[in-house]
């Protein structure tokens, strides 16, 4: 190395460690990934698809032997017929997404440079009804958009999330996503990361606090059996129970969220319409 | 004063925030054992051990020997009244700074903390 660029290197080398300004995305992820190494030196972070039942192995053999029949089943029926009645125009909404909706949700949700925005899966579909004729669905209505993604999400089971933050209008939506994720809220003061970066594994009652890595990989759940609860909606369930009257689904600062949000499970396999308690 | 500072708080609590996440005024007969251990109220074995307490949380440390890590009671106090003051990353609601109890309440459940 010559005399001009030693001290080059070591000075952008130094940058880099140094700057917090310069950590991105994927730094952010790969710093999570290591606070929960850290944290949890022993656990295989490929099983926190499963949510908080990664740390109960009671639990996950149960959650097991219940998804081979789960008490949902009807309402999966109903989800399928939904997705393949045609819109007014005649074309479904295989006609209408990307690859016929097929392995698609890990890249959602994405940020569409034309628009300036995050664009969810559930955007996508309500684009592709009122292109079609039809009039847009509220955002986490379980028994419209949610019964609908419940099947369309599972089109993509087995696929890895894979959210891209590319150029500075991306960047700085999931700047704004990270920041809901850190800032407390509520009259009980807590941040998402309180209970699910820095409390993941420990209890609140008998409750495991699930981590945030792998957390958007499974929805829309089934609880309590056939209770459809979209991630959004579970975003604003979450603002209620620290005493925070939370914004509505669909809303700018939850797309945000979900962006920063699905990139912390970025690589982690895709399964939708899964049972939790 | 502290009369006056608490009514003015609970003046602007009340304009701030809407009537529901107000502190509710304490039932007659609430012990600091039922302000500790109730969902609306405390709720500390939400996060901590407490001794009588079923099902406890793992987030914070389990409340035992509190007279020994806080022999004055107005500490400990503080400590319940907003956390955050001692330490900005703890997860441990500011009960008074928010307004989630009301002062009787508080006092109860100080007085039963300090007990354990």
């Amino acid at each position: 190395m010559n005399k001009i660029a030693y001290p080059l290197a070591l000075f952008c080398g130094l940058l880099a460690v140094a700057s917090p300004a310069l950590a991105g995305p994927e730094e952010d992820r790969q710093a999570m990934v290591k606070h929960f190494k850290d944290a949890y030196p022993k656990m295989d972070q490929a099983n926190f698809i499963y949510g908080a039942l990664a740390f109960n192995q009671d639990a996950l053999n149960q959650y097991k032997s219940i998804m081979e029949f789960p008490p949902y089943v009807e309402e999966m029926e109903k989800a399928e017929k939904l997705w393949k009645t045609p819109m007014k125009s005649g074309k479904t909404y295989a006609d209408c997404l990307p690859n016929g909706g097929k392995m698609i949700a890990g890249n959602y949700p994405l940020f569409d440079n034309a628009k300036g925005k995050v664009v969810t899966l559930e955007m996508a579909v309500n684009d592709c009804r009122t292109a079609n004729g039809e009039e847009a669905w509220k955002y986490g209505d379980p028994k419209t958009m949610g019964l609908l993604t419940a099947h369309l999400r599972t089109l993509s089971d087995g696929m890895k999330v894979n959210i891209k933050v590319e150029g500075p209008a991306a960047t700085k939506a999931y700047e704004d996503g990270k920041k809901t994720w850190y800032q407390r809220k509520g009259q009980l003061n807590f941040s998402c990361a309180s209970c699910h970066t820095y409390g993941a594994g420990d209890k609140v009652r008998s409750e495991i606090l699930s981590p945030v890595i792998g957390q958007t990989t499974h929805w829309p759940v089934f609880r309590a059996g056939t209770n459809l609860v979209t991630l959004q909606t579970r975003y604003k369930g979450c603002n209620g129970s620290v005493r925070h009257v939370g914004a509505d689904p669909g809303h700018e600062i939850w797309n945000n969220l979900e962006y920063y949000h699905s990139y912390m499970s970025n690589g982690l396999p895709m399964q939708a319409s899964v049972f939790r308690k | 004063m502290h009369i006056k500072h608490l009514s003015g708080a609970l003046v602007l609590a009340a304009c701030l925030v809407t009537p529901a996440l107000a502190a509710e005024p304490a039932k007659p007969g609430l012990t600091g054992k039922d302000i500790a251990f109730q969902l609306p109220k405390g709720n500390c074995l939400a996060c901590h051990a407490i001794a009588g307490g079923e099902q406890p949380g793992t987030l914070g440390p389990e409340l035992k020997d509190m007279k020994a890590r806080f022999p004055d009671k107005k500490e400990l106090a503080a400590h319940i009244a907003d956390q955050t003051a001692f330490n900005p990353y703890s997860a441990m609601p500011p009960f008074m700074k928010h307004g989630a109890l009301t002062q009787e309440e508080f006092d109860k459940l100080v007085d039963f903390i300090h007990g354990l």
